[in-house]
């Protein structure tokens, strides 16, 4: 699968590396949940090392969407929760 | 229940699956959506050149911190020399209070710092794609069906479409990161102005008007002595000579 790690680049990881990011992605979203911050950036600090040594840096030019994205971890909790509401940290687009 | 990872990836997707969804003829999106992704590119240029600026107006203001550091230690030793410890203390007091203050923009410094690699790497993989989504989209437009088109459309756009929001973000903290910034300057600027805070760069400090007095009347001391031996000098010689 693709993952985008969020303000840096694509990257191609294999199965077993998605597995072992699932599963700190699910501690990262109960560390969020219990407003644990620095719990919470420990595991995305985590996900980002994995994919930066063990995930293939796909050219910028590739078009490709990614499957998933990974915030980076200098984000607030209220940053990282307003990221998943729509008319939260992520711009909108510009539209016609 | 999905993760951070499928929740980001869910939302950057909504927005995008509405902006095409609103979309009739598929090279007018194109050409459109090619439009968009310059202007953005121009965006993150200038969010690159706003960086910069405050970054250089923090080091500015870091040299000249810098400056009055080294005339405070040369004042305390001045005033320490001339034995007046209360106009040392001041001058050291000083002293810390401008230390404490470069340590805060040597933070903010790195931060911009962060901020700037961020929005250049940034640039680089949007100026990237917007390339390739330049010929790919000369190719759609020549070479399929418009059901076709829509397909290969909706893919390219898809792709690029991620990247605009995540240079989008990353140009939105950058500014935000500025602008703090900026309203700090702002404020301490007009803590200086009101005289609730002493303007460190100012140059004539109460501190150095004592200090300057200081070695004014040091000097005149001198000179009395100078001439007072002078005089008395006179004296013994023309008693001498009596």
């Amino acid at each position: 699968m693709i993952v985008r790690l969020m303000g840096d680049a694509q990257y191609r990881v294999d199965d077993g590396l998605r597995d072992e990011l699932q599963q700190l992605d699910e501690q990262a979203l109960e560390a969020l949940e219990r407003e644990d911050e620095e719990a919470m950036d420990g595991y995305l600090d985590r996900m980002w090392t994995l994919v930066k040594e063990r995930g293939e840096l796909l050219p910028a030019e590739d078009l490709h969407p990614s499957d998933a994205l990974i915030p980076p971890s200098d984000l607030s909790l209220e940053e990282t929760r307003k990221l998943f509401s729509e008319d939260g940290l992520i711009p909108d687009l510009p539209g016609r | 229940m999905a993760g951070l990872m499928s929740r980001a990836s869910t939302v950057v997707r909504a927005k995008l699956s509405r902006l095409l969804d609103r979309a009739e003829d598929p090279g007018e999106t194109l050409d459109y959506s090619y439009e968009k992704q310059l202007q953005l590119l121009q965006d993150v240029k200038r969010g690159v050149a706003d960086v910069v600026t405050s970054k250089k107006r923090l080091q500015l203001q870091t040299g000249k911190l810098e400056q009055e550091l080294v005339k405070l230690e040369g004042q305390a030793r001045q005033a320490l020399g001339a034995g007046r410890e209360d106009l040392a203390r001041q001058a050291l007091e000083r002293k810390s209070a401008v230390q404490q203050q470069l340590q805060g923009l040597d933070r903010q410094v790195q931060e911009l710092e962060a901020q700037q690699e961020r929005l250049i790497a940034s640039e680089r993989q949007l100026s990237a794609k917007i390339e390739a989504f330049r010929s790919q989209k000369e190719v759609i437009k020549a070479q399929y069906s418009a059901a076709e088109a829509q397909v290969r459309i909706g893919e390219a756009a898809t792709g690029i479409g991620e990247q605009m929001a995540d240079t989008g973000l990353a140009i939105q903290r950058a500014r935000d990161k500025t602008e703090q910034m900026q309203a700090r300057a702002a404020a301490v600027d007009e803590l200086v102005a009101s005289g609730t805070l002493e303007d460190f760069t100012s140059d004539q400090t109460q501190l150095d008007r004592e200090l300057a007095q200081l070695s004014s009347s040091s000097q005149v001391d001198a000179e009395l002595e100078r001439m007072k031996a002078e005089l008395g000098a006179g004296e013994q010689q023309k008693e001498l000579e009596q």
